[in-house]
């Protein structure tokens, strides 16, 4: 089997102003557990000269100003917290949320390539897409876009072979075993199976996005009249997602 | 305070200041200005802030009307600048009074221009920052480049007693030949020594396809040592990253903040802050610099910057 995290992580530079701590080289939530327990204890640490960071899927990027440090300094510093991260009790259980979605239709114009694509009906797709629990692994792409895994092996799907010009908000997205939510209109290649009303990124609201790194989702089917109810909920500024209860 | 009125919005007119930094981590890239340097200038050469708010101006500029009296410098790209027809100079504070036009020309040298207004711009602060990031259509004016009709607005400030110019020396000069100096990685080890030899031993050509986002380069193709792709992991501008297909691809501002393809190196940030000036055709040599030479390099710079103030020509009125 694959090791899916290294011995000891790869200390990496990133030009003159940044630097990435990589765990492993594929996708795992063990690995992506350990970038976010380094980014807790890092922004505990309050290193000097650490401006931001950025937790993706298996490494973490440290941006820093060299006028304040040098790279060879924050290396030694956070090897020091990153091989004591075993021994500190870090809180990285993410938050419980559930999304609403629309499944097929007019919001969901790839459902049908997909259950042909694995041979099961459109309703099965839903099915498994909608009973798994997921992980939110990173946020990129555009402002707000969580990357989301992993999805059954029974509806990982590529991507389409020409990316769409443009795909509405909301829209719920397959990418092999990746699954993901348009926070915004943008272009894509994603497999679209559904559409959320929530809105996943507000820039006059801190912070701008719904989802964050470590938080878990879960898919819940609904009705294009409850879509609409939740939308104008949205609108009128009178929704409260819902918070599923810690297992 | 009503300061310009848009006649013309040019080719694609942004306001941008120095960047909207800390939300990389929610896929807000740190937009602001391409050319750093050239913003700063014309920020100190009005008496403003550095990091104000100015409009960046892309190979074709605006028509603008002035509705007050106030001070402006225009930076960067060499831009033909004229007020009411008459050609006026770049790197230094200009008068300007109400009812003034300012044009354009064609852009002889560079891709970016700077327009600063003694005061800055007046636009919501988005996230910490006016910079406009049209892609996620947020900052600046409604989050969209200038058009026809927009009026710009300015804060209420007193008025200069001091006109400045750059020393000539510290105008920089664009040639269209870039000499771009990088730190090899952050995944520089999945290229082939081949590779590495060839990103760094030709020159590559800016395509067309160059926007705020980043640039596709064309020059002998980079060669991988196996697969082509990563597990996406974060970016930032300066970046060098390359598909499948070989070829570079430059990250620039707008850039999304994460990304599938490994990068073979990263360019130092005055050197970035330059390419902000780099328009298709042009051309991009890629020279190997130590970590160490290239936070020297970066410190010099910043440095500069501070100093930038005290180190221009004054006369006062």
């Amino acid at each position: 089997m694959q090791a899916k995290i290294y011995a000891s992580p790869r200390y990496l530079p990133f030009g003159d102003s940044a630097l990435i701590i990589e765990f492993s080289d594929v996708i795992s939530p063990e690995a992506n557990q350990k970038v976010l327990a380094l980014n807790q204890a890092l922004s505990k640490a309050n290193i000097v000269g650490v401006e931001e960071t950025v937790p993706t899927y298996r490494s973490l990027l440290i941006r820093y100003n060299p006028l304040k440090t040098t790279y060879e300094q924050l290396v030694f510093q956070i090897k020091d917290i990153e091989k004591n991260l075993n021994k500190l009790a870090v809180e990285t259980e993410g938050r419980r949320i559930v999304v609403p979605v629309v499944y097929g239709g007019e919001y969901g114009p790839d459902i049908g390539f997909v259950a042909q694509y694995h041979g099961i009906t459109e309703e099965m797709v839903v099915k498994l897409h909608s009973e798994k629990e997921y992980r939110v692994y990173m946020i990129g792409f555009v402002a707000g876009f969580p990357y989301l895994g992993e999805v059954p092996d029974k509806i990982a799907t590529p991507r389409l072979e020409s990316p769409r010009l443009k795909v509405p908000a909301g829209s719920v997205g397959i990418a092999e075993k990746q699954t993901g939510i348009y926070p915004c209109e943008a272009p894509g290649g994603w497999r679209i199976i559904g559409r959320t009303p929530l809105k996943l990124f507000n820039p006059l609201q801190q912070p701008p996005t719904l989802l964050r790194p470590g938080d878990i989702v879960k898919f819940k089917p609904i009705s294009k009249s409850e879509f609409k109810t939740i939308e104008e909920a949205i609108l009128k500024g009178e929704w409260k997602p819902p918070q599923r209860s810690s297992k | 305070m009503k300061v310009f009125q848009v006649l013309k919005p040019g080719l694609f007119t942004t306001v941008q200041d120095m960047g909207r930094f800390g939300y990389l981590k929610y896929g807000v890239p740190i937009s602001g200005a391409m050319d750093t340097f050239s913003l700063i200038a014309a920020n100190l050469l009005v008496e403003n802030n550095p990091n104000d708010a100015c409009l960046e101006i892309t190979l074709i500029g605006p028509e603008l009307k002035a509705l007050t009296k106030t001070h402006i410098a225009i930076t960067g790209g060499e831009a033909e600048l004229k007020i009411n027809g008459a050609n006026v100079p770049m790197w230094q504070t200009l008068q300007v009074k109400e009812g003034d036009i300012i044009s354009f020309g064609k852009m002889k040298s560079g891709c970016r221009a700077y327009l600063a207004i003694k005061g800055g711009i007046n636009t919501p602060l988005v996230l910490g920052s006016r910079s406009t990031y049209v892609r996620g259509g947020f900052g600046g004016i409604n989050g969209r480049q200038l058009k026809s009709g927009d009026v710009i607005e300015g804060f209420a400030t007193s008025s200069l007693k001091t006109e400045y110019s750059m020393p000539e020396e510290l105008i920089p000069q664009y040639t269209g030949k870039f000499t771009v100096h990088v730190v090899l990685g952050p995944q520089a080890d999945t290229f082939t020594e081949n590779g590495i030899t060839t990103f760094l031993s030709n020159p590559y050509e800016v395509t067309s396809e160059a926007d705020r986002m980043g640039y596709r380069l064309e020059g002998p193709l980079i060669e991988h040592k196996a697969k082509a792709d990563i597990v996406s992991d974060a970016l930032l501008p300066g970046a060098i990253q390359v598909p499948k297909n070989g070829k570079p691809i430059l990250i620039m501002r707008d850039a999304q903040t994460t990304g599938g393809y490994p990068k073979i190196a990263v360019a130092i940030t005055p050197d970035t802050s330059l390419l902000g000036q780099a328009k298709p055709n042009d051309t991009i040599e890629f020279s190997k610099i130590t970590m160490q030479s290239a936070q020297e390099k970066t410190k010099a710079y910043y440095r500069l910057l501070n100093n930038l103030s005290s180190m221009l020509l004054k006369r006062r009125y």
